[in-house]
């Protein structure tokens, strides 16, 4: 992160003082860590445990007493629907993002641009509609839905997903357009080209790195979402990732607790990663512009 | 006439209408349409298997507002978002000062940090249904390592002062179960709160921070009286998204305890489930999750005026 700076301001004071600090600094930022690790943590422990290691009452739950086994993940990989799972969560993530993309591309610019006064307006109401909550919409949603026949489908989430992404994703575009000057269209526009060509050749290129958050934001996003993946899709074999793990993999009362577990730890790790990476980009989303409403 | 269209077509107001119309299109389709019917719902008999249209007036609000499960999802649903709005900012703003601190320049520091963020990143980057999941089985009634850990620490157990059971039960006593919700949102709210503040910390002005230090504040006097109050705008937004991404949530309460034991984790948007979905009365479903938007839209006014406005000063 940009504000990591190493100044050497914190080397002050007289030695022990510094130690002492030092030592509360790590075991406070440890401590943060391990609340916000620990069922991940867990998680790592259970995938590998037999059942006899597992549910022993009173001892200690992170022992081994038998050998590690990899017996539950061939479990979830092959029992399961658990692929399934992961093939329609990426089908549906990559239709949304195309979706997202070509729906807030073009409305992120003319709000930039285009549209003057109002345009800011209407930028603030793209705010305030990414912040109306699923839960608001979901029963006559689902009514749509039916009345559509895209009950069961995966169609249906690509048809909504979007409600949620592109106000988010113009939002954060048009941060990404009002930093590129105008000279750059305004010289395309006097080489000849109209105002679509200037977009699509001149400003499309330069906020691509507007384009990889919006891809990232959005993906993640339909992997995240819950209510109208529970509420649209009862078809196990139609189900994603973030409603089929916990309604497929529990049968009734029985757990199946290491695939259980270590299904969630697979998706954690690499969204986990990636977020890492776009952090920056995805808090400027949260923050840019919302402060000069 | 072609080029006469397309002379018009390139001006730059009829631009922007053609590039605003299809997200504004499928916005109206999408949300404004669904409110609309969510609106027309509540005033109807609709249930899942018969959508004609009978005009009700307001005697599904009447009849949710009497019935107890919905004054106990209501006043849930408050608790737990204000409660966990709190704890949340709390700890985002230490979580964000440790983060923002000067680091000592070496290699090792430097690693240390990312892996720190990677970890601290997790609870918001992870679905939260499979997360939630992950904290089932913390707070499973009988192998819960958390209970573990108490009874490591001589908390828990026979003669000690949580016994003299082995396990506390998390999930299965009101007060308890309520905490473990409360816990699990704070969980997953403190990192986006902490990167937001952050965010909001580093675009302080250094020559500031070193005025200060030239004038002699220490740390906390810098940081309650120019930090602070220069970030709380940002802290606002975060406070923004806190309080609507609680309080719309059904992923915690559906995966934990589905509202139980009895009603008393029950919350406006598992209800509103419970009652449109599970039990096909859409009218009434509808009426329930309605109640969240004053509230939302309250919240979202208050708090975007009051940081426009701290922003202005």
């Amino acid at each position: 992160m940009a504000t990591l700076t190493t100044t050497p301001n914190a080397v002050q004071g007289p030695r022990l003082l510094r130690v002492l600090r030092g030592t509360l600094y790590t075991t406070l930022v440890l401590f943060f860590c391990l609340v916000a690790a620990s069922p991940f943590l867990v998680m790592g422990v259970v995938t590998f445990q037999t059942d006899q290691d597992l549910y022993k009452r009173g001892a200690s739950p992170f022992d081994y007493e038998d050998m590690p086994t990899l017996e539950h993940l061939d479990n979830l990989f092959n029992d399961t629907r658990y692929l399934s799972f992961v093939r329609n969560s990426t089908l549906t993530g990559i239709a949304v993002v195309v979706v997202t993309l070509v729906l807030s591309l073009p409305a992120a610019w003319a709000l930039a641009r285009l549209t003057g006064r109002w345009g800011e307006r209407a930028g603030i109401l793209m705010f305030i509609v990414y912040l109306v909550p699923p839960t608001l919409l979901f029963i006559p949603l689902f009514r749509i839905i039916v009345q559509l026949g895209l009950r069961d489908s995966l169609l249906s989430l690509i048809l909504v997903y979007p409600s949620i992404s592109v106000p988010f994703s113009t939002w954060l575009l048009m941060g990404f357009f009002k930093s590129i000057p105008p000279e750059l269209e305004e010289a395309a526009l006097v080489d000849g080209f109209n105002r679509y060509e200037a977009f699509w050749r001149v400003v499309l290129p330069l906020a691509r790195p507007g384009v990889i958050s919006v891809v990232v934001f959005t993906f993640t996003l339909t992997l995240h979402e819950f209510i109208y993946s529970l509420v649209f899709i009862s078809a196990s074999e139609a189900r994603t990732l973030s409603t089929g793990v916990p309604t497929e993999l529990i049968r009734g009362d029985v757990f199946f607790w290491q695939p259980l577990l270590a299904s969630a730890l697979l998706v954690a790790i690499p969204v986990g990663l990636v977020y890492n990476l776009f952090l920056d980009r995805l808090v400027q989303g949260f923050t840019l512009g919302a402060v000069k409403g | 006439m072609n080029a006469i269209m397309s002379r018009w077509l390139d001006d730059s107001r009829v631009m922007g209408i053609v590039f605003l119309a299809p997200a504004t299109l499928y916005i109206v389709l999408l949300v404004g349409l669904p409110f609309i019917t969510a609106l027309l719902f509540s005033v109807s008999t609709a249930t899942v298997g018969d959508a004609s249209f009978n005009y009700v007036g307001l005697r599904n609000f009447a009849h949710v507002w009497q019935t107890p499960a919905f004054r106990d999802a209501l006043v849930n649903t408050f608790a737990f978002t204000v409660v966990a709005q709190i704890i949340t900012i709390v700890l985002a703003n230490i979580l964000a000062q440790l983060l923002t601190a000067p680091l000592p320049p070496r290699r090792s520091a430097r690693i240390g940090m990312w892996i720190a963020r990677m970890l601290l990143i997790l609870p918001w980057a992870t679905p939260l249904s499979l997360s939630v999941v992950g904290w089932l089985w913390m707070f499973d009634s009988k192998y819960s390592p958390i209970d573990y850990i108490l009874r490591e620490m001589a908390l828990l157990g026979p003669d000690t002062v949580w016994g003299p059971a082995n396990n506390l039960i998390w999930l299965g006593k009101p007060l308890l179960a309520k905490a473990s919700i409360i816990f699990v949102h704070v969980w997953r709210m403190t990192p986006l709160a902490t990167v937001i503040l952050m965010a909001g910390l580093s675009s302080i002005p250094t020559d500031l921070l070193d005025q200060a230090e030239v004038d002699g504040s220490r740390f906390f006097r810098t940081l309650f009286q120019v930090k602070l109050p220069l970030v709380m705008p940002i802290m606002l937004i975060s406070l923004l998204f806190g309080f609507i991404f609680t309080f719309g949530d059904l992923t915690v309460v559906y995966i934990l305890t589905r509202g139980g034991p009895i009603t008393h984790t029950l919350t406006l948007p598992m209800y509103s489930f419970l009652v449109g979905i599970d039990g096909g009365n859409l009218a009434q479903g509808a009426a329930v999750s309605l109640f969240i938007f004053p509230v939302l839209l309250l919240v979202a006014v208050v708090l975007l005026r009051t940081a426009s406005r701290a922003e202005i000063r």
